[in-house]
């Protein structure tokens, strides 16, 4: 199968010397209104991958910035008929892959092939669904590969290099790499420089996946990504730019800061 | 590559990084568990600390009154009060044969964390419990029970406050916490192997009472009936009974009010549609949306939106009945029981035992039906007198 559009962007930016940026921001936040104001401006920013999350009632993966952020979008009456027809809408607008972000049960009640075909259809490139490890992804994999969209793998400092393995047989699109043991927004892990763990996995983790290996969970400041230059192909920011938001600020003034 | 189904449910929808602690905890349920050396402590300790077996009860005067012959099965009798201490107990044990030195666990009511904590400290683990704000607001008593056996309480304040939101605090805790910890999953629930473990760890229960159904009545019972909230007290209730085809299972759901538009917690028997929550794909309280919706009854114990996977399994094939129960209909088995019996049932087993009073003429004339009575209900007073007030 020819490289995914998703590869294909974050290897643009490789070529650039950099590491390509992707900011996530659950749909409809911080108004269903706003929300796609933010995210034209993250793509003219130059963001070359953006994860919009489908917001789900109980996200065991996430901390608490994004737990709240994703129950007010759902209070916001955000599901996922109105993500789907809002991209769909918009179709062709955006250079930045699209990565839609979430659970299981909010796409399995829409309907899993409905799903595929109009995620694809929408200009989505890729799915993230935190609560699908390896051993429950034959089905959604068989779901999404008839239409071209990836099921992106998630793996963290706890992944064995076997299990790693088996992500990266189906693997497509881009590895995304959880840098704590613990949730997105608690505790930026490596404030001091990046602790050997996470740059042991790193190292693992682009040694078993041919497709490239994004960071994310964790990042709080610019400085930060120059530690990653080499290491990973791909940082993901998401209650960092969720605090941004909340406190007042904008996505291009957000991707400022980080470029 | 499927494994930890019952039928189309189960599953282990969790993230990968959820993963190494459970493939461990699924070689602890293969290897430890049914190893002679661990069934014979368990054992022991079953014996000598819970105080198994626990009876089984004929009620006289209820079944003169009913004109069926209505047993209970005595986990009220069990240490702590209620069936939870068979599974905690057995969790913290294999906690120690893993090697970790502490737990943790979600309480919604706190029963499942007063049995937590009350394993952990014979077994000289540490202990933290994770419990919604609400919960931890309305239930200050097992609060104070939980903190005195020496866990530390942990409030949880996101989502709904209640227990699913304590399950979710404490599944991203274990996340954190996974190399020195075990999570004591409180129901045959969540991700494989939770469902088989509290199974096994609850099957207990069917094992005495058949025996002693054979033993005191001469013959198996043509009824067992059991609440189920997540469902740890019903799949111990019918396990051993699965193989007796005349042996006829109904779990008993909660049905909240029973008002149009009010919550309930009966996924399986009122309203409810399969999907992924904390782990296993089941039936579940959901809007169209595939959002979890609040759940609701007067027996906190019951106040899930979601069943164990085997349960929705044994409904789809047929194997075991499932239907529910009003607030009413439970609160007045709680007096009956109390006035006729001399036994206060917890307000969850009161729906068992309502829906055996109210279909008893229904049965044939001298069934004998056993009503799995999984805790005592002193726990309960304040909320039945705050209804008893209301009502009056």
């Amino acid at each position: 199968m020819s490289a995914s559009y998703l590869t294909k962007r974050i290897e643009a930016a490789r070529a650039q010397g950099r590491v390509a940026l992707v900011p996530f921001l659950p749909a409809g936040y911080p108004d269903k209104a706003r929300f796609w104001d933010e995210i034209d401006q993250l793509d003219a920013a130059g963001a070359d991958v953006i994860e919009i999350g489908m917001p789900f009632s109980d996200p065991v993966a996430d901390g608490p910035v994004v737990e709240h952020a994703s129950l007010q979008c759902l209070e916001n009456g955000v599901n996922l008929k109105w993500i789907l027809n809002e991209l769909g809408l918009r179709k062709g607008r955006y250079k930045a892959g699209l990565v839609l972000m979430g659970y299981l049960n909010p796409v399995l009640q829409y309907g899993l092939d409905r799903f595929a075909l109009d995620a694809a259809s929408a200009g989505v490139s890729g799915v993230i669904l935190a609560d699908v490890p390896f051993e429950e992804s034959a089905d959604i994999r068989a779901a999404f590969e008839p239409r071209g969209l990836d099921l992106i793998p998630l793996v963290g400092l706890n992944t064995s290099a076997e299990r790693m393995a088996l992500y990266a047989k189906n693997g497509r699109g881009f590895a995304y790499f959880v840098s704590v043991l613990g949730t997105t927004g608690v505790q930026s892990s490596f404030d001091t420089g990046l602790p050997g763990a996470i740059r042991a996995g790193l190292t693992q983790a682009k040694a078993v996946f041919d497709i490239p290996v994004a960071l994310g969970f964790g990042l709080k400041h610019p400085d930060q990504l120059k530690e990653l230059t080499g290491l990973v192909d791909a940082a993901v920011f998401g209650s960092a730019l969720i605090r941004h938001i909340d406190q007042g600020g904008d996505s291009a003034g957000f991707m400022q800061v980080w470029k | 590559m499927k494994k930890g189904y019952f039928g189309t449910f189960g599953g282990q929808f969790v993230p990968e990084l959820l993963m190494p602690p459970l493939l461990e905890l699924e070689e602890a349920v293969e290897r430890i568990l049914p190893s002679k050396e661990f069934q014979d402590e368990l054992g022991q300790v079953l014996r000598e600390f819970v105080g198994r077996p626990t009876p089984l009860t004929l009620c006289e005067n209820l079944s003169r009154e009913l004109g069926i012959t209505l047993w209970l099965k005595r986990e009220d009798m069990a240490h702590g009060g209620a069936h939870k201490v068979n599974n905690t107990i057995g969790q913290a044990l294999l906690t120690k044969k893993l090697g970790k030195k502490r737990m943790l666990a979600e309480t919604g009511a706190g029963q499942h964390g007063v049995a937590s904590a009350l394993a952990a400290a014979r077994f000289g683990l540490e202990c933290t419990i994770y419990m919604g704000a609400t919960d931890v607001e309305r239930q200050s008593l097992n609060v104070r029970r939980m903190r005195l056996f020496g866990a530390e309480v942990v409030s949880v304040d996101s989502g709904t406050k209640t227990l699913k939101d304590a399950i979710n605090a404490a599944l991203r805790a274990w996340i954190a916490e996974q190399e020195t910890t075990h999570y004591c999953f409180g129901t045959a629930a969540g991700p494989h192997p939770f469902p088989l473990l509290v199974r096994e760890l609850q099957a207990v229960i069917s094992r005495e009472a058949r025996a002693q159904m054979i033993a005191q009545a001469g013959q198996l019972p043509d009824y067992v009936v059991a609440c189920v909230g997540g469902g740890s007290n019903a799949i111990g209730a019918f396990h051993e009974f699965v193989p007796d085809a005349g042996v006829k299972l109904i779990g008993v759901e909660a049905a909240g009010s029973g008002n149009p538009g009010d919550w309930h917690s009966a996924p399986l028997s009122k309203q409810g549609s399969p999907g992924v929550l904390h782990g296993m794909h089941t039936q579940l309280i959901q809007t169209e949306d595939g959002q979890i919706l609040p759940s609701h009854s007067i027996a906190p114990g019951l106040d899930y939106p979601g069943v164990g996977p085997e349960h929705a399994a044994y409904q789809a094939s047929g194997r075991a009945t499932y239907d529910c129960v009003t607030d009413d209909v439970a609160l007045e088995a709680f007096l009956t029981l109390s006035r006729q019996e001399g036994i206060m049932p917890a307000l969850e087993s009161s729906h068992a035992l309502g829906w055996a009073i109210k279909n008893a003429h229904t049965m044939k004339p001298g069934s004998h039906v056993v009503v799995c009575l999984s805790g005592r209900g002193d726990k309960d007073l304040d909320i039945v007198n705050d209804y008893l007030a209301k009502k009056a």
